[in-house]
């Protein structure tokens, strides 16, 4: 069984199809790049993908269960965390905060047990502060965990933000555009930061990136597509040397 | 030592006011302010859920208080004591004092029941939008009661006082206070517990940001519900105990105008911030209490100087002139209200070697 299918996608707002016959298949822990110029729909794939909108057609199959039209949240609990390209943390709860929400799917307490504070939410309570304090010193955050995300560096803010998708143990995840807006040193850091997380917690990664360096030495398989279609797909050497790949880019010398 | 000083505190001027009154050291008058200072706290408090916490702009709580305020007072009229409208009592009167707490939950789960009215559309509709709807909600209940005939209609609904006479009448002690008390302490409590919680917090990633809540695995729309549900539920027990403080309830005085001292409270106090809930709630009460005395005060020194003519007088209406005018300021120089997003601790540092406030 794959992680993750996906079949015939297509979707449309009113008459604009954003993507059209999208196909594409995990198989067990990659790490795949989707690629294409702007507006050529990638995120409104992933944003398929997550929950937030209803496909127009197709299926999409993660870990068995088909997750079309379900709701984010139970998309997420099911192992499918993404980030997103403009960041959306909670700025004004501190770092422990933002990841001790995340962990919102495996609560195991209920209303009533929060209101008498029996055994059942104190164990909880604690099981959830050691997996974030846990997570956060994985990935060596851990001095920041009182700070407010947004008093942190642009760099730190995106690491915080892969940290928290992290944080809902998922088996695959989505990273839009992880690269934007970061200089070259901590474009650096952040393959670094993927190629170890990709190995060490052993999950798959599909990222949308623009950054031709990054897609190129992370990513063992690339997607490309443009006004929704898929344009071509390949290993990275082949995309690079692909025409079409081109002449989408780079635009056709015939005017 | 360090949990229970704040409810060593609160236990201490609650025992010393219950004493106080039973030996008539404080007037009624006195007592009825500190009653409705308890009855604000709530209000605010539970208000601050839903405007503060949860970053909605929902402007129709009084509506659940007077959900609350019905239920209780109709079940304990109507079981407790004799009325022309539901006979004789059902149950012996002197139940009444161990059945009180039972009624006002019950209307507590009337009103948030009522809440969910307003918690279904919130799944869809944010801001301007769900504001207008709490507006219609708070019209709809209020319309409500006014038509129902058999409670009164616009001329209101009475006989509490009967419920407190019958408690009275088995343990003669200040049983309002001591019920004002025992439901405001209880309620803050369990706010501090909900939103101290990693579950209460979700309700503050939906205000900071609703999509990564979502995407995070928060489940908005059942937070909403538990959020609008818990909000109004406990000012559906505000509004039980106001009809029992005031032995008499009208329609109108659930109207737009309760809805808006909510507001004025809870942003004077600070969105998010349950001291600050509790101080505005105490300062504005105390206000509206002082303006009493100080415009009349206020009308005789004009007239000494003669500053104002003698056929002008100034009103008790124009409290509603400057409490308004209150929340003008107040937006133009602090619209964070007085606390802003912190706690008392966050204030002064030192109180957190006493209680730990989040």
């Amino acid at each position: 069984m794959s992680l993750l299918k996906i079949n015939g996608l297509t979707h449309q707002f009113g008459g604009l199809t954003a993507v059209s016959d999208f196909s594409t298949e995990f198989h067990g822990n990659e790490l795949m790049g989707l690629i294409g110029p702007n507006g050529a729909g990638k995120t409104t794939v992933f944003n398929i993908i997550s929950g937030f909108y209803k496909p127009t057609e197709g299926k999409i199959m993660f870990k068995g269960h088909s997750i079309s039209g379900m709701k984010p949240h139970s998309v997420t609990s099911l192992g499918v965390a993404r980030t997103f390209q403009n960041i959306r943390l909670w700025h004004d709860m501190s770092l422990l905060d933002n990841i001790l929400i995340s962990q919102h799917y495996n609560l195991g307490y209920n209303l009533f047990d929060l209101f008498v504070r029996n055994r059942r939410y104190m164990d909880n309570e604690k099981r959830m502060k050691s997996i974030a304090i846990k997570l956060l010193e994985q990935l060596d955050l851990v001095q920041f965990i009182d700070e407010q995300p947004k008093n942190l560096p642009y760099g730190i803010q995106r690491k915080i933000e892969i940290a928290r998708a992290l944080s809902v143990k998922p088996s695959l995840l989505l990273l839009d555009e992880p690269a934007a807006g970061l200089n070259s040193s901590d474009v650096q850091e952040l393959i670094k930061l993927i190629r170890w997380i990709h190995k060490e917690f052993d999950i798959a990664i599909w990222m949308i990136e623009h950054q031709m360096a990054v897609v190129m030495s992370l990513c063992s398989w690339i997607q490309v597509i443009d006004f929704g279609k898929t344009i071509a797909q390949g290993t990275p050497e082949e995309i690079q040397n692909n025409p079409a790949v081109i002449k989408a880019y780079l635009g056709d010398d015939k005017i | 030592m360090k949990k229970f000083s704040v409810p060593a505190l609160f236990i201490f001027i609650a025992v010393g006011t219950v004493v106080a009154a039973h030996f008539e050291m404080i007037d009624l008058y006195v007592q009825t302010i500190i009653m409705f200072i308890g009855v604000n706290i709530i209000l605010s408090s539970s208000f601050n859920i839903i405007n503060g916490y949860m970053g909605e702009f929902a402007c129709g709580h009084a509506g659940f208080m007077a959900v609350g305020a019905y239920v209780t007072s109709i079940l304990n009229v109507m079981f407790f004591t004799s009325n022309k409208t539901f006979g004789d009592p059902i149950l012996s009167p002197e139940l009444a004092l161990w059945f009180f707490p039972v009624t006002m939950i019950i209307g507590g789960i009337a009103a948030a029941i009522t809440g969910v009215l307003v918690a279904i559309p919130s799944f869809k509709t944010r801001d301007d939008y769900l504001a207008i709807i709490t507006l219609a909600a708070n019209f709809i209940i209020v319309s409500l009661f006014i038509n129902m005939d058999t409670l009164g209609g616009p001329r209101g609904f009475m006989g509490m006082k009967q419920v407190l006479f019958a408690m009275e009448d088995v343990v003669f002690i200040p049983w309002m206070l001591i019920w004002t008390f025992t439901f405001t302490y209880l309620v803050v409590f369990l706010i501090r517990r909900f939103v101290s919680s990693t579950y209460g917090k979700g309700i503050i990633a939906i205000h900071q940001d609703e999509i990564a809540a979502e995407i995070m695995s928060v489940n908005t729309d059942k937070m909403k519900l538990v959020a609008f549900m818990f909000s109004s539920g406990l000012a559906g027990i505000a509004g039980g105990l106001f009809a029992h403080i005031l032995g008499y309830i009208n329609p109108n005085s659930f109207n737009i105008l309760k809805s808006t001292e909510c507001l004025v409270m809870v942003y004077l106090g600070g969105m998010g911030s349950l001291s600050g809930s509790i101080i505005a709630a105490i300062l504005f009460t105390l206000l509206i209490e002082m303006l009493r005395f100080i415009i009349p005060a206020a009308d005789t020194l004009l007239h000494f100087i003669p500053l104002i003519p003698d056929t002008f007088h100034l009103s008790q209406v124009l409290k509603w002139v400057i409490i308004p005018f209150i929340l003008v300021i107040l937006m133009q120089f602090r619209p964070e209200g007085i606390m802003g997003n912190r706690e008392l601790s966050d204030f002064f540092p030192k109180l957190k070697k006493y209680y730990e406030f989040k």
